[in-house]
């Protein structure tokens, strides 16, 4: 009976514990969120820019949410102007948006955004004049969503499809994307065209 | 028995509190490499220079090799310092490579960016190639061991720099001196409203120490 209640004192510390240091270590999850889980109800400031809120389709003010845009598929870039790799890759995935809108079903069935891991809004815009950005861009200075994301390295890719579960992670993966035609055939099957 | 719930508690949070706040986003360039200090103490030393001061002379090798003296700008360019701790940590892998997309901005304003670190050589050698070709010389402030860091009184007692921007117009008097919690990367935006308005107005900034 005894040790039954210690049991009881301790379980609840040692998943603090563990979840606390798995949420606070980079390391741990640098892979990111797992394929086939749901993307985290995060509230996103609805944008400034007319041309931001007409693409995400959003309409009103004040926040939203990836499970509120509404399209069946949403391409989400982790990345932070301060990362070499996401610099590199930042006329690459200029080149996805612009294949996705030259497609003519993925163009009004996907969005892609932008996620500024310990960006500023300051360092979001300078990072999208840069770069020449069309896509949308949001600021994560305080690393508030990072660690909703299990604090991924940049950059990182996310795809989020509206399924029966939800708003699913059918891919999530480290690193710039191998190859632009390929991903954008495979989301083009997974959307059934 | 209710001892041990509160010290298992107090540990759990404990842990929390050690590692934070381990939360600076990790470029994949450094993948695995980055080294974890913890959360230090914000600020360690005490500024002996203000603005208004002339900035001391100094003489510092870069990475390239070349000898680059503060001097050599005088009447001709203002000179941004950027110290940074210790290579291969945290909060300074994640600054220069967004000073990367600055030259621009720099060159507009008649400025030179000159990184700073405590680091050997060899070491920022090492770690600078991994944040891609630098526009910007690096130089080590090795030895005689944080001398320019000390010269301007921003020296922490376990011998790496504070973080801190310092600006100094082409007069050679410092017009910026900003010595950031040491755990956080300084906001972009306060240092390019600051080197415009050194530059529009020659008198620049007048953040104090």
């Amino acid at each position: 009976m005894k040790n039954n209640t210690r049991l009881a004192a301790f379980f609840p510390a040692a998943v603090l514990c563990c979840t606390l240091l798995l949420v606070q270590c980079p390391a741990a999850l640098a892979d990111g969120p797992a394929v086939g889980s749901l993307f985290p109800d995060i509230a996103f400031a609805v944008p400034e820019r007319s041309e931001d809120r007409q693409y995400l389709k959003l309409t009103g003010k004040g926040t939203f949410t990836i499970q509120q845009i509404p399209v069946p598929l949403v391409i989400v870039q982790v990345f932070s102007m301060y990362c070499p790799h996401c610099q590199k890759d930042a006329p690459r995935t200029n080149e996805l948006f612009r294949k996705l809108n030259d497609h003519p079903k993925l163009k009004d069935t996907v969005r892609l955004m932008g996620i500024g891991i310990g960006n500023s809004a300051y360092e979001v815009d300078f990072f999208r004049k840069t770069y020449n950005i069309s896509f949308p861009l949001f600021p994560d200075g305080e690393f508030v969503i990072h660690k909703r994301i299990g604090e991924v390295r940049t950059p990182h890719f996310l795809v989020v499809q509206h399924t029966s579960k939800g708003a699913e992670i059918v891919y999530s993966r480290s690193g710039a994307i191998p190859n632009l035609d390929e991903f954008i055939d495979t989301i083009g099957r997974r959307l059934g065209q | 028995m209710k001892l041990s719930w509160k010290v298992l508690w107090g540990v759990a949070v404990g842990c929390w509190f050690l590692v934070q706040p381990v939360c600076w986003a990790a470029s994949e360039a450094f993948k695995d490499t980055i080294f974890q200090p913890g959360n230090l103490k914000p600020t360690d030393s005490s500024p002996t220079l203000k603005v208004g001061d002339p900035a001391p002379d100094f003489a510092l090798q870069a990475v390239s090799g070349e000898t680059i003296r503060l001097s050599q700008y005088k009447g001709k360019k203002h000179v941004v310092l950027s110290f940074v701790p210790a290579a291969w940590t945290p909060v300074c892998s994640d600054q220069w490579p967004g000073y990367n997309l600055l030259r621009q901005v720099f060159e507009e304003n008649d400025a030179i960016l000159l990184g700073i670190s405590v680091d050997n050589r060899p070491t920022l050698y090492a770690w600078t190639r991994q944040m891609g070709d630098l526009w910007f010389p690096v130089l080590s402030d090795f030895w005689p061991h944080g001398q320019v860091a000390a010269s301007f009184g921003i020296l922490r007692s376990d011998g790496v720099a504070e973080r801190a921007i310092i600006m100094i117009d082409k007069a050679g008097v410092i017009r910026y001196f900003q010595v950031s919690d040491i755990n956080r990367r300084p906001e972009l935006q306060d240092i390019l409203t600051a080197l415009r308005q050194m530059h529009a107005s020659g008198t620049g900034s007048v953040k104090k120490p």
